[in-house]
């Protein structure tokens, strides 16, 4: 199959306004005759449903939480980028467009994202609009600041909680269409299938996850706002319950699964301090704007202060190495995400790392407090230095925080095209669910943009677009593909709790999730990929004739929904392993060892690898088909990323 | 340490329930509270009992998601929600008491787990802006002073896990219901459905079946977000105006 | 339902009643002392007896008293009906609270402390006001016009010791409901502010304990001058 991008013609700048031109329309007295489904209710689908609702279409919302207000967007801590300049710094929407662009190392569509950093600035009047209590200015006007791998303030924020915020402006519209009756919410509800007719999706099967009841439900369109699949990494900043089940299931039914291998390594996250970890917590990249990231320059001082033998404050000036500030004068502690951690890393593997387990470094803050006084810091971040002492019981106003990177976002996800459209017709995918906007790494607060961007500002267009060129014609559950979808989710559930073997859930999740980290996490190579395939096949035998789910499908059963959801994440991981060999090039966080330059940046192969590598299921067992989307940069120049 | 755990154990929302009593050792202080758990249900899971269901989800204290009512206080014995809660809270030897949340509005469905679809209904009775899609004024068009964005900041940070509802002697969704009203009324935007607003929330409130505020403070006291009683204050002054002056009849 | 029943019999309405009824007992509180206060005047009771008088006798002080008996009455009717309430919120209640841990002892036992004063008010209304009104009791006269000797009434009452410790104690209860009650009639009314509330809560401190003080003295004064 030949992958259509469906990328408008025309300059850069007036495609989308010609798309919007372009597509059809539907009736306003017809969107009434069209429903649509929506799985997930973060930023991207609450805000499509909510959206959808309002112009007419009827409206299904499923989440697998209590309510749509625990979606995961709400942990979000940093802030949203938008093109406003505001601050009159010289911020554009190209200049939105371009860091997006350099920051994803070239893997994303130009069009694509000239688009995001065009509607983001309707984002946050949007935002304001609602009623989402932006952080201001003395005289009133929205304040913003400057993030993560970006020269110019364009982040807007809410404290440290903007995610929140926007979820729950998200969530606002969304309640309101619910009480006005074009929304009817499904919460505890799990997608389990998409159910195709005619080549189309057209609907969904779903678990009651009270009472275990399989359902289905018919539609004229099915989005998947289901966001990303970090948690096949077993340790990560992702909700516990986050999983890739919804886009996986899709994917078996025919959707192409891009760049699965694009993970983002978060540079700022709490280092692990047991086994029993269950989860790792991120700290707002923002503190690396006052914080300073150091490791002792000699492995000996590092050992010392391993074994207790010296405190971290007595470590004089000239026995620390800021390495981020050596290596990189121009952005220092500001580099883009995966540099930050990938030169964490590489300290660590030098033996400097500062905790017990050798897999940490400082990010202090001392000289903030020394220029700016404890009063300016803690109004910053106070609540951020809060809950690193809540977890870890050291003050970090006292002595330096420990970071260590961790897994906190997929770029990959599934294929798209313009329309954010998977190569279902009919299906749609948006927000991290799909891959289409970050290409190798994505820049801080642009995931909340583009979560927004994709379900108030696109989705509402692209599906009227589809729906006026498909027929209104209702489809009962009661046809052959929906009864099919359904038992054959039946049979998987009842095979999961016929095996009876004597290992957990979490036993062959955290195998999993430590094969993914050692060899596909922040630095890859051929080999110890060719060997973490083969440790997954086996992983995957092994699971399937020795877990133990408890309990039976009636009922409320934590232990089958986390065997579903993983037993989704070990086919997954395979395909991730597949790609990240597949990709013979460092780009981004995909940081392949053989591909470097000789300073240790990653070093991209342009000619051989600008595409996206969509993916196709082809069956059981079979080796996934690599399909490519050659990447056509026809605005920016591809150049080498440098932040010295 | 070593620990005894008393634990809710609830089939069903029909079954009638009772505490169990659960033998655990080796925790390690720097386990979050939810950790220790986990490792409780893995022991639970491997003997073939069932697991002891808890609702949680992000474990970063923001999705509002964890409840527990542990040792007499929601969310344990810190300010703070209970996935953020750690071990070193407790001391070796000790019993810890673990019961859902209980309120006639927050019916138990298994175990510790609770629906609290309840506070959705109240948010859909009005706590929002009803602004459509596009079409909006651009963001820097009304200015709104640092003190009241920063007031409504306060009290829109509620997670809605609903420890107010479980301190509070009442069951009172007061707090709850007060940080919504509060957030809207505070800011230029939410003035348009301001009285209306105020007058259905609250009917929500009451139709859901929470009981009364009696200004105890519990639900101030208890909560992780720190939101404050002023709010009911405010509420309290939006819903008479609101039904003195609005045209509903 | 009309809005006016719809919104008294919200959770809202009933509690403003609540407040109302509350701050206007306080407020009597206040009178009621001021003439109280005269039986400490050492000039054989004439300053109170003649207080008294006028007080049955004013028509102004007949309605406000009318008025008095009926807040007391719709405070008592609305904290049961509120009580109830409450109870029904939550049917299953928890095995183990710390509820120490996060208010005060009186803002959760305001219903037996209440139920406590009306005891008291019973007592006090059966002791005084019905003797007064209904009884027959002494009279006495200043400058040729007769007086019921009210003073002669109270000063036998507060002879007994257990008439005298039942006063004192009650007046303890009705410190506690005063320590929550005062400001929590404010913060009902959505009276809080971050200027004012903190004199509120001062105000209501200092009423708590100065009202409830001065009521106790008198009876133990009287006590121990016999």
């Amino acid at each position: 199959m030949i992958l259509d991008s469906k990328i408008p013609e025309g300059p850069l700048a007036e495609k989308w306004t010609n798309h919007k031109f372009n597509v059809k329309l539907v009736n306003p007295a017809n969107k009434r005759k069209y429903d649509v489904i929506v799985v997930g209710t973060g930023l991207a689908g609450a805000s499509a449903a909510a959206s959808l609702a309002e112009l007419g279409y009827n409206v299904k919302a499923f989440c697998f939480q209590d309510s749509p207000r625990r979606a995961h967007s709400i942990a979000a801590q940093g802030g949203i980028n938008a093109a406003k300049n505001y601050q009159n710094d010289g911020d554009s929407v190209y200049r939105l467009f371009y860091d997006t662009i350099k920051g994803g190392d070239y893997r994303a569509r130009e069009g694509n994202v000239y688009r995001l950093a065009q509607v983001s600035v309707n984002i946050i009047d949007q935002c304001v609009a609602q009623g989402v209590p932006f952080a201001r200015e003395y005289g009133g006007l929205l304040a913003n600041r400057s993030f993560g791998g970006a020269q110019v303030s364009r982040t807007f924020y809410a404290k440290g909680q903007t995610g929140q915020q926007l979820l729950l402006g998200a969530y606002s519209a969304l309640s309101r269409q619910v009480a006005n009756g074009k929304v009817k919410l499904y919460p505890r509800t799990e997608m389990m299938d998409v159910v195709m007719v005619d080549g189309k999706a057209r609907g969904i099967v779903t678990r009651n996850l009270i009472t275990g009841a399989i359902e289905s439900h018919s539609a004229h369109a099915v989005l998947l706002c289901t966001g990303g699949y970090g948690n096949v990494f077993f340790l990560s900043t992702n909700a516990m319950g986050s999983n890739v089940t919804a886009a996986w299931r899709a994917h078996k039914k025919g959707a192409y699964f891009a760049n699965p291998s694009f993970t983002q390594i978060h540079p700022t996250c709490i280092p692990v301090s047991g086994d029993h970890q269950s989860k790792l917590t991120l700290m707002s990249e923002s503190l690396r704007n006052d914080g300073r990231v150091w490791v002792p320059a000699t492995v000996e001082t590092a050992e010392k202060l391993r074994k207790g033998l010296i405190k971290v404050n007595d470590i004089k000036e000239e026995d620390r190495d800021y390495y981020l500030e050596r290596k990189y004068p121009s952005f220092g502690n500001l580099v883009p995400r995966d540099v930050a951690s990938r030169n964490a890393k590489y300290v660590c593997d030098e033996g400097r790392g500062v905790n017990e387990t050798g897999e940490a470094v400082f990010l202090d803050f001392r000289d903030a407090i020394k220029r700016d006084g404890e009063a300016t810091i803690k109004a910053k971040y106070g609540n951020l230095f809060d809950m690193y002492q809540q977890i870890t019981g050291d003050n970090p106003y006292q002595v330096p925080m420990m970071i260590y990177p961790a897994v906190h976002y997929t770029m990959g996800g599934l294929w798209v095209d313009y329309n954010l459209m998977t190569t279902i017709p009919g299906l749609y995918a948006l927000g991290e669910a799909n891959f289409s906007d970050h290409g190798a790494n994505r820049l801080g607060a642009s995931a909340l943009m583009q979560g927004l961007a994709d379900g108030y500002f696109v989705a509402p267009y692209t599906i009227g677009d589809y729906l006026a060129q498909n027929p209104n014609d209702r489809i009962s559950t009661d046809h052959p593909e929906f009864q099919k979808a359904e038992k054959e989710v039946s049979d998987r559930l009842q095979k999961l709790l016929s095996i009876k073997g004597d290992k957990t859930v979490d036993y062959y999740h955290k195998k999993l999730g430590k094969i993914m980290w050692d060899y596909c996490g922040m630095a890859r190579t051929a080999e110890g990929l060719t060997k973490a395939k083969a440790m997954i096949k086996e992983l995957k035998k092994e699971f399937w004739t020795n877990v133990n789910v408890l309990g039976a499908n009636e009922e409320l059963n934590q232990s089958l929904e986390k065997a579903n959801r993983v037993a989704d994440f070990i086919e997954l991981g395979e395909l991730m392993v597949d790609d990240a060999l597949s990709r013979n090039e460092s780009c981004g966080g995909h940081f392949r060892e053989e591909y470097q330059t000789p300073e240790g940046e990653a070093l991209r192969d342009d000619e051989n690898f600008a595409f996206v590598s969509a993916w196709k299921y082809l069956g059981e067992g079979l080796e996934e088909e690599l399909n490519k989307e050659p990447l056509v940069f026809e605005n920016v120049k591809l150049t080498q990323r440098s932040y010295k | 340490m070593n620990l005894t755990l008393k634990i809710w154990r609830q089939k069903n929302n029909t079954d009638k329930g009772g505490f169990k009593e659960y033998k655990i050792t080796d925790i390690s202080e720097d386990m979050s509270f939810l950790e220790m758990l986990d490792v409780l249900n893995e022991q639970l899971s491997t003997k073939g009992e069932d697991p002891v269901h808890f609702d949680h989800d992000c474990r970063e204290g923001i999705c509002g998601m964890c409840s527990l009512y542990i040792n007499g206080n929601p969310h344990g014995p810190q300010q703070t929600t209970t996935c953020q809660l750690h071990m070193r809270s407790f001391k070796d030897g000790d019993t810890i008491s673990i019961e859902p949340w209980r309120a006639k509005a927050f019916p138990v469905l298994k175990d510790l787990v609770v629906d609290r679809s309840s506070f959705d209904r109240i948010i859909q009775a009005g706590g929002y802006v009803s602004v459509n899609t596009g079409g909006v004024p651009d963001a820097n068009e009304i200015p709104i002073p640092k003190s009241i964005a920063d007031l409504a900041m306060d009290a829109a940070q509620c997670i809605g896990c609903g420890a107010c509802v479980a301190a509070c002697k009442n069951a009172s969704a007061m707090l709850f219901t007060s940080a919504k009203i509060s957030q809207l009324a505070l800011l230029p935007q939410g003035q348009v459905e301001r009285k209306i607003r105020a007058e259905n929330m609250v009917a929500q409130m009451d139709a859901e079946g929470f009981g009364a505020c009696t200004n105890t403070g519990a639900c101030e006291a208890e909560c992780p977000k720190g939101i404050s009683i002023t709010n009911i204050a405010r509420m309290n002054r939006e819903y008479f105006s609101a039904v003195l002056s609005s045209d509903t009849v | 339902m009309s809005w006016v029943s719809k919104t008294l019999n919200s959770t809202l309405g009933r509690k403003v009643l609540m407040a109302l009824t509350g701050l206007f007992l306080i407020l009597f509180l206040v009178v009621h002392l001021a003439g109280n206060l005269q039986l400490l005047i050492p000039d054989g009771g004439e300053a109170f007896n003649k207080y008294a008088a006028t007080m049955a006798n004013n028509p102004f002080i007949k309605v406000v008293s009318i008025g008095n008996f009926a807040f007391i009455l719709l405070h008592v009717i609305y904290s049961i009906i509120l009580s109830r309430h409450n109870k029904k919120s939550r049917p299953v209640g928890y095995s183990i609270t710390k509820a120490s841990s996060n208010s005060t002892w009186a803002s959760r036992n305001m219903g037996i402390l209440g139920t406590l004063l009306l005891i008291f008010i019973l007592v006090h209304l059966k002791g005084f006001y019905y003797e007064v009104k209904f009884g027959s009791i002494p009279m006495t006269s200043y400058e040729g016009v007769e007086f019921k000797d009210v003073f002669a009434i109270v000063s036998a009452a507060y002879s007994n010791v257990l008439y005298v410790a039942f006063y004192v104690l009650s007046m303890g209860f009705l410190a506690f409901h005063l320590s929550h009650g005062f400001a929590s009639a404010f913060q009902t009314l959505g009276l809080n502010h971050v200027k004012y509330s903190p004199l509120i809560r001062k105000v209501g401190l200092v009423f708590s304990i100065l009202i409830p003080a001065l009521f106790a003295l008198i009876p133990l004064v009287m006590f121990f001058q016999n």
